[in-house]
């Protein structure tokens, strides 16, 4: 009976430390990649949650958040090769992807493509600009409710000239709906992506 | 049991308060270079580090014992090391070994220009360059013809490519053959493609060395692959100076099918009113052209494409006769022409694929020419030599095709394909009274091998046969070649194939006892290139055997060869929102074919030829402004008369350089609820004079300038489109 009780035991302790582990890692990354100055720090950050996403195995978010960081670097360091960091953020979003099919994932394929398409965009507007999308058209489908969708369709839009159907007054719609959704959104656990409020604030400021 | 409890978490976390040990290390590839950027993990824990840029790394881990280190970095295999961690400074170094993929493997580039998007970085033109190109006024030919390896041919249609005739360069839309990519023509002016550039999501330019699978044609093949489903449903319409229009395309809302159709006319009276011409039109151009097609993805992934297009034309226009300027030649012509196009490629799944290619055209055409006096009234001069010019020809050419092809993924990348295909093709002839036939079964059997050997060094290699039941003779072409990585973003290639081709109809109806013409090509080239900048430099030789004689005999006696250097240079990069290429092309050619009396350097082809091509998008006001110089050094014209049993050179000299300033301007706007392109064009800005050669009276004492009809094309447009912002297309600099 003893015996049996150590070994029980022995698996919770084992549980209750690992659920601790992932939890206090996820939370230092986090607070990595909010300290991140540099391309450089980003890239760290990056790695890091790429470490625990191959040690957890089973979790989608430090995959998501590997790629954000990976895919923030991109904007960082303008002399950056965004075609080979897209390859890295992609190849990051497809294991995420194949844990769990979330409308987070899908919007950062959109960002992921847009940003791959400023490389040159006007012969890759044609393929690039139909991913993106096609990832926000799924990510809107997963979750309809999510404020990041709207916020990168008005963004999109936002920087799309007036006469091509972009512009202030097409992009505020988007912007006006993501920032509607932020007030009463609340993410599905703290380690959940909550970025996107002050963004969406501020394209609604500009777009008026 | 809290006790126990307490003792073992307790137990679980001394493990993390414990002394942290170092492990260091440094990351390098199979040769030694170092590895940036490569992670290093300690296998199941979240400790780890990230090579610098000297491909150093440094972390510490609270693991202890017996652990795998894991080092990985994308397009390498990840390499596992097995350390037992104590309590000092571990110290590891890594060599990871690089996958051979798609993305990074060297392709083979010599002798071709690949457009569209297959390949990021070498992407040199796309459908959009085709649009945004001054002076071509949306023709692929025109564009493509500002790169190195074409001339600037302005008196007749095709491209003429190192050296090579027109009817040497050939077209093919997904795998098959074109029988007729330009629109009918009249002689001394050249017509445009068929075919509207949208049509198609990526074009290879190959001016030699090109693969197995194409064969017939001696100089080069230019390769158009179909776009698929398009991205959303649309109708469009379009008003010119010169044409009206209106299509649309529908996408099924699954997204797994569409079909679309389009009707154009276009006639030049308005036009011609407005721009005089220099020949006298009795009757102006027309042209009623319609297409359709559908597509449907098949559940594993593959796509069948069907495609048609038919086009009728009628002009009739009036000349001076150059044997006698009082009169004139009457020239007319009607012509129609069917296309059909079905296409179905398919992933048969265990790294097969197939690729089945069917099509089927038809082309009539109706031609009178007349001698006709200042009152245009049809005289007989009792001259043979003028009134041969006397005639009526009713031709109709169809051609009839099947093509299959199978790849087989290998070890790695590496792919095996092949397959075969059989052309029938039917040409009848009537010409005055004289009617001819002419069958012909062409039969051909292909394998090619894609080897990469490593990232660094690929092959290509591959054979066709052949069989042209019309001159009943068979041919075998071999074709080898390799690509080398030679640097970061560089590449050298080198290539040599042997290529046939059967003769031209036109000799075949005089006697079908000939053999193949051939060509050898020899191509080594350099290409260095990243995203935005390209530069490609190519040396070739060609040589030519068993081409066309008609005289002293009909036979295959012909020589000939070309020699050449070509330059290109497109950079987006160096000055913002500016795209600017530059294309240069030298060469040396001399043939003896037809009735030359010796070699000589052919009327189509100039020793110097450049482009400039350059775009600039000015997002404030939404326009694009596009402008192009072509210039060519000057072409040989000869006067080749027969002087008893030999034909001698009466007369020769070489036209002015040509010089040629095309501009384009698009402006982009919204009327209503569709989305509009309004395009400016004018060809030959300067006003620069166009000589492309010269005709001879029979006796040789006259000779007349061939020049265009008109110095200049003006162009005004307005394209709209509902539903896809077609616009986009060329914006989104902002994005």
């Amino acid at each position: 009976m003893k015996k049996i009780l150590v070994i029980v035991s022995l698996f919770c302790a084992g549980r209750l430390a690992a659920q601790s582990k992932y939890e206090a890692g996820m939370q230092k990354g986090l607070e990595q990649l909010a300290a991140a100055k540099t391309a450089d720090d980003m890239s760290t950050a990056s790695a890091f949650f790429e470490r625990i996403a191959d040690a957890e195995k089973d979790k989608w978010l430090p995959y998501y958040y590997a790629a954000y960081a990976n895919y923030i670097t991109g904007w960082m360091n303008p002399k950056a090769d965004k075609d080979k960091l897209a390859e890295k953020s992609r190849d990051l979003i497809a294991k995420a992807e194949s844990i769990e099919k979330h409308s987070e994932i899908y919007c950062l394929h959109q960002m992921v493509a847009i940003q791959q398409m400023t490389v040159d965009p006007m012969t890759r507007w044609q393929t690039y600009g139909a991913e993106a999308r096609k990832a926000l058209e799924d990510a809107k489908k997963a979750d309809p409710n999510n404020p990041r969708v709207y916020y990168l369709e008005g963004q999109t839009l936002f920087k799309t000239p007036e006469a091509y159907g972009g512009g202030k007054a097409a992009a505020r719609k988007y912007a006006e709906k993501s920032v509607e959704l932020f007030k009463t959104f609340q993410p599905a656990s703290p380690l959940h992506p909550l970025w996107g409020k002050a963004e969406a604030e501020k394209l609604l400021a500009d777009c008026q | 049991m809290k006790k126990w409890i307490m003792i073992l978490v307790g137990l679980g976390l001394s493990g993390i308060a414990g002394a942290q040990v170092r492990i260091k290390g440094k990351v390098k590839d199979a040769k030694g270079h170092i590895l940036p950027g490569a992670s290093i993990v300690v296998k199941g824990s979240y400790d780890g580090g990230v090579a610098d840029s000297a491909g150093h790394f440094s972390f510490k881990t609270f693991e202890k014992g017996e652990q795998v280190l894991v080092a990985s970095l994308l397009g390498y295999k990840t390499v596992e090391e097995k350390v037992t961690i104590g309590t000092t400074p571990v110290e590891v170094s890594f060599a990871l070994k690089e996958e051979i993929s798609e993305l990074k493997a060297v392709t083979v580039t010599a002798g071709s220009f690949e457009a569209g998007d297959r390949k990021k970085a070498a992407t040199v033109l796309s459908s959009l360059d085709v649009y945004t190109t001054g002076g071509a006024n949306a023709d692929i030919t025109a564009v493509v013809k500002t790169l190195p390896g074409a001339q600037q041919v302005g008196e007749q249609e095709g491209l003429f490519v190192r050296g090579g005739a027109g009817y040497e360069a050939k077209q093919f839309i997904d795998g098959t053959l074109v029988n007729n990519p330009f629109q009918a023509s009249v002689p001394d002016i050249a017509s445009r493609g068929r075919f509207v550039p949208n049509l198609f999501k990526g074009t290879i330019f190959s001016t030699g060395g090109y693969s197995a699978l194409y064969g017939q044609a001696l100089s080069s093949a230019l390769i158009m692959e179909s776009i698929d489903i398009p991205d959303r449903s649309e109708a469009t319409a379009s008003i010119s100076t010169v044409f009206l229009g209106a299509g649309m395309q529908k996408v099924a809302k699954d997204k797994q099918s569409s079909f679309g159709m389009n009707y154009g006319y276009t006639n030049l009276i308005p036009y011609f009113a407005v721009v005089k011409q220099k020949p006298d039109y009795f009757r102006i151009p027309q042209l009623h052209s319609a297409d359709a097609n559908f597509r449907i993805k098949t559940k594993t992934g593959g796509m069948i494409k069907y495609y048609t297009t038919f086009g009728a034309i009628d002009l009739g226009l009036r000349r001076p006769n150059v044997n006698d300027p009082s009169l004139k030649n009457a020239f007319g012509l009607q012509n129609t022409n069917w296309y059909n196009n079905l296409s179905w490629r398919e992933n048969l799944g265990n790294g097969w694929k197939m690729n089945l290619g069917f099509s089927f055209s038809t082309d009539h055409s109706n031609i009178s020419q007349q001698i006709q006096n200042q009152q245009n009234v049809p005289v007989t001069t009792g001259t043979p030599w003028i009134d041969t010019s006397n005639f009526n020809l009713i031709t109709r050419g169809d051609l009839t095709q099947l093509k299959a092809v199978w790849d087989k993924r290998i070890s790695g990348i590496s792919v095996i394909r092949f397959g075969g295909e059989y052309m029938y093709f039917y040409n009848k002839n009537l010409y005055n009274s004289y009617r001819s036939v002419l069958p012909d079964h062409l039969k051909s059997l292909f394998a090619e091998a894609d080897l990469y050997i490593t990232n660094e060094l690929a092959a290509k290699v591959g054979g066709r046969f052949e069989h042209s039941s019309v001159i009943d003779k068979a041919d075998f072409a071999p074709r080898v070649s390799l690509a080398y990585k030679t640097g970061k973003n560089a590449q050298m290639s080198i290539a040599y194939g042997v290529f046939y081709q059967k003769p031209e109809n036109t000799y075949l109806y005089i006697t079908r006892n000939f053999n193949y013409t051939k060509a050898t090509h020899y191509i080594i080239n350099y290409i260095k290139t990243t995203t935005l900048q390209t530069f490609r430099v190519e040396a070739y030789y060609k040589k030519y055997d068993d081409l066309l004689k008609t005289f002293p005999a009909y036979d295959n006696s012909g020589t000939g060869d070309a020699k050449g250097i070509e330059l290109f240079w497109r950079d987006k990069k160096t000055f913002k929102g500016l795209d600017y290429w530059l294309s240069y092309s030298y060469l040396d050619t001399k043939r003896n074919y037809l009735n030359f009396p010796q070699e000589l350097q052919p009327s189509f082809a100039a020793n110097h030829t450049a482009s400039v091509v350059v775009k600039r998008f000015v997002s404030s006001i939404n326009t694009g402004f596009n402008v192009t110089y072509s210039f060519a050094t000057g072409r040989p014209y000869y006067n080749l008369m027969q002087n008893g049993n030999q034909y001698v050179i009466a007369d020769q000299g070489k036209t002015i350089n040509y010089n040629s300033l095309g501009f384009s301007m698009n402006y982009l706007t919204s009327i209503g609820k569709a989305f509009g392109v309004f395009v400016v064009s004018v060809t030959n800005v300067l006003d620069n004079k166009q000589v492309f050669g010269y005709n001879y009276s029979y006796d040789g004492s006259r000779k007349e300038a061939i020049t265009p009809p008109a110095p200049q094309f003006f162009f005004v447009g307005l394209f709209l489109s509902w539903g896809v912002d077609r616009r986009q297309d060329a914006i989104n600099n902002n994005l």
